[in-house]
């Protein structure tokens, strides 16, 4: 049989968010893989640096909808190291509390979409109605189901009560059953086992080459995971293993998943029943001196990097945001070659993509309708043009 | 027969217009238990009549550069294969069009919807619809030997070639599922296939291909071609009842014989319905190579050697 191209994407059922896919395929099988992720570039970096520190923190919130969490944690986190801030420990306890069930509701959010992918629908609505407790919490908590608008620099912006956190408590309960009945069930449910052991293999080397983090990483039996490496917010203080694989297919990263929302509700239990008393937060000042700093956050689908420089003033001059999703692209595009094309959906859904916040710039020459990408060398040589230009401003 | 009786027959009821109803009926059943496996509310019992009128008065878009009367006449086609189809199968009692071998023109009238889905993926000019195309004509070769295989063994058995007439046989002696139970799970697992419903959805799977061979088609013609499959659902799962659980088999022919007869056709298709139902909730989707493992080493084998226990029982029987 001769090759064919299927597109997959910009729209496509398998598909939340607009990336494309240009698979050269024989038959049924992969020979090659095109990938295409400038779909949705929102200019957030540009944006992040006419605003000041307070308007910044709601904005990149913003960045994503399921890690909102994490990017204005990384940020205020970068930010707080800048002033010389220490956040109380409640602050710290909150932050992470919130970024567990964060991780809770993606993770469950995800094993639903991976279930789908495969066609085992009743999987993908038990797992969204669990999440449903998840996002309950939260709401409780912050008052947001996603935007949670908890984070401001120098701490957080709502307490808890003693009576809520008992709320809590006995709402996370249930939720302890349901992940080892979802271990149960990826380890029994034959289809599962066909469709996920073995696809999208990556071997450890692999996946350090290719520079993945989060749980296809340690899928991988990388054990990489910034709360422990770097250790922020409460991490230092509470007790928590990092869950690791060695199969490196997407049954492994299904595993990791699991055992990592197990982790998260005990971590969050932890942190609420140990809540240390205190203030919310520490006054910050208006403005930053100079500074350039990189801030690592474990967000649920891997490491979130910022980084941020400050010129002396109360707006960021420069903001990157490296998000998990660009670290993990390259392994499908490595891993996918030789599947069959029913396995494209498994395999990109395994990396958890999240597109909004992952998508890269691509220029159109309005005129000829043409599209191009800029080398990396083009690519420096402008950055470096664009910010000699400010600085002599 | 009468000739009035008979049109009223094919087209009222037991015929067409019963098949319609039942067939929104049975989707229905299938939508409600599906979302209540799966912790949700589910649909209203009228809810496929709103989808079909809904699709019905939708706007009829052909792709360009694609042979409109094909494409026009494929969706109608499959719907007057499976409604011919149903005249055989015994409802009331046996059917009055019975003759021997209806049962081959069943199960050939049953293989059209998906030659035609194969047809239509491959002339709407679309690569989703093209490899849905493909897929559905290599599943076709998969489940359709262990199939046929599988619904031939209560016709050896009984000695005859027309579905009444097996059906008569059970009502004499005993229901085939008793002594021919692989042959009952290959035939479920088989007709799971034939309605490409998970984890068999392959050539339709909606994250790989969009709709497969569906995706080109719209308002009017999806609506006839979705009613087709679900009549298709009707047809199999009273064939499976007539073959293997002794269908509606009652000893008058009144109308108290009658009644008792269609009650044990709606009891019936309903249990088959509800099996599955809970397959379709309880799985994922396998892949085409899987399929082709699984299809060819258990199912055929399973078909096989019940089909060898058919042929040697009346041997050890008559010692």
């Amino acid at each position: 049989m001769s090759e064919v191209l299927i597109p997959i994407g910009p729209q496509h059922p398998a598909l939340k968010e607009p990336v494309s896919f240009r698979v050269i395929a024989e038959g049924e099988l992969i020979k090659r893989l095109e990938l295409d992720i400038s779909y949705n570039h929102r200019g957030i970096e540009k944006a992040a640096e006419s605003r000041d520190f307070v308007k910044v923190v709601p904005l990149l919130e913003r960045v994503c909808g399921i890690c909102s969490h994490s990017h204005a944690t990384a940020f205020v986190k970068g930010i707080e190291e800048v002033m010389g801030l220490t956040v109380p420990r409640r602050a710290q306890y909150l932050r992470t509390v919130i970024g567990e069930l964060e991780r809770m509701h993606s993770h469950l959010l995800w094993l639903g979409v991976a279930a789908h992918e495969i066609g085992f629908n009743t999987l993908f609505m038990w797992t969204w109605r669990d999440r449903e407790i998840v996002q309950d919490v939260l709401e409780e908590l912050t008052g947001n189901r996603v935007n949670y608008g908890m984070n401001e620099i120098g701490g957080v912006r709502r307490d808890v009560s003693e009576a809520l956190i008992a709320r809590t408590l006995i709402r996370l309960k249930p939720l302890h059953g349901r992940f080892t009945k979802y271990a149960e069930i990826i380890e029994g449910e034959r289809t599962i086992r066909v469709r996920f052991k073995g696809i999208g293999r990556l071997s450890r080397e692999e996946a350090l080459r290719y520079g993945t983090v989060g749980p296809t990483a340690r899928a991988s039996s990388v054990d990489y995971d910034i709360r422990k490496d770097d250790p922020y917010a409460a991490y230092e203080e509470i007790p928590f293993k990092i869950v690791t694989d060695d199969a490196g297919d997407v049954l492994g990263r299904t595993r990791v998943r699991i055992g990592e929302l197990e982790e998260s509700v005990r971590i969050t239990e932890y942190a609420l029943r140990n809540l240390p008393a205190g203030s919310l937060k520490v006054t910050s000042p208006r403005v930053a001196p100079k500074a350039d700093v990189v801030s690592r956050y474990e967000a649920p689908r891997g490491e979130l990097v910022h980084y941020i420089r400050t010129s002396g003033g109360d707006h960021v001059e420069r903001l990157d945001i490296r998000t998990p999703t660009l670290a993990n692209w390259t392994s499908v595009a490595a891993s996918l070659p030789g599947n069959h094309i029913a396995d494209i959906p498994v395999v990109v859904a395994a990396i958890d993509p999240c597109l909004s916040c992952t998508s890269r710039i691509t220029i159109i020459d309005s005129g000829t309708d043409e599209t191009s990408v800029m080398t990396w060398d083009e690519l420096r040589a402008h950055g470096r043009k664009f910010y000699r230009g400010r600085e002599d401003r | 027969m009468d000739p009035l009786v008979a049109v009223v027959y094919a087209l009222v009821f037991p015929g067409l217009l019963f098949l319609f109803a039942y067939a929104l009926f049975l989707q229905f059943v299938d939508r409600k238990v599906t979302a209540r496996l799966q912790n949700r509310v589910g649909p209203p019992w009228w809810q496929p009549f709103a989808d079909l009128v809904k699709l019905l008065s939708k706007e009829d878009i052909t792709p360009e550069n694609v042979d409109h009367r094909a494409m026009r006449v494929i969706p109608l086609l499959a719907f007057a294969a499976v409604a011919t189809a149903f005249l055989y199968v015994p409802v009331l009692g046996p059917s009055p069009f019975a003759f021997q071998g209806d049962l081959i023109v069943v199960l050939y009238l049953l293989t059209l919807p998906t030659i035609l889905l194969f047809l239509l993926g491959w002339l709407s000019r679309n690569i989703f619809g093209t490899i849905g195309g493909v897929r559905a004509a290599t599943q076709l070769f998969i489940y359709e030997v262990p199939f046929f295989l599988a619904l031939l063994g209560p016709a050896i058995a009984a000695g005859v070639w027309s579905i009444s007439g097996i059906v008569e046989w059970q009502r004499a002696n005993l229901w085939s599922i008793v002594f021919q139970p692989i042959g009952f799970v290959v035939a479920l697992i088989g007709l799971q296939a034939k309605l490409e419903r998970t984890p068999f959805d392959i050539p339709e799977a909606e994250t790989e291909i969009v709709a497969g061979p569906w995706t080109e088609l719209t308002g009017p013609k999806l609506a006839v071609m979705r009613l087709s499959i679900d009549m298709a659902l009707v047809v199999g799962a009273s064939l499976v009842a007539a073959l293997f659980l002794g269908g509606p088999s009652v000893a008058g022919t009144d109308f108290v014989g009658a009644a008792i007869g269609f009650g044990m056709f709606l009891a019936k298709t309903l249990a088959i319905l509800f099996l599955l139902t809970a397959i379709r909730a309880a799985m994922g989707r396998i892949r085409i190579d899987q399929l082709n493992r699984f299809g060819w080493t258990y199912m055929a084998g399973a078909a096989l050697l019940q089909m060898f226990l058919v042929l040697l029982l009346p041997q050890v029987v008559a010692g």
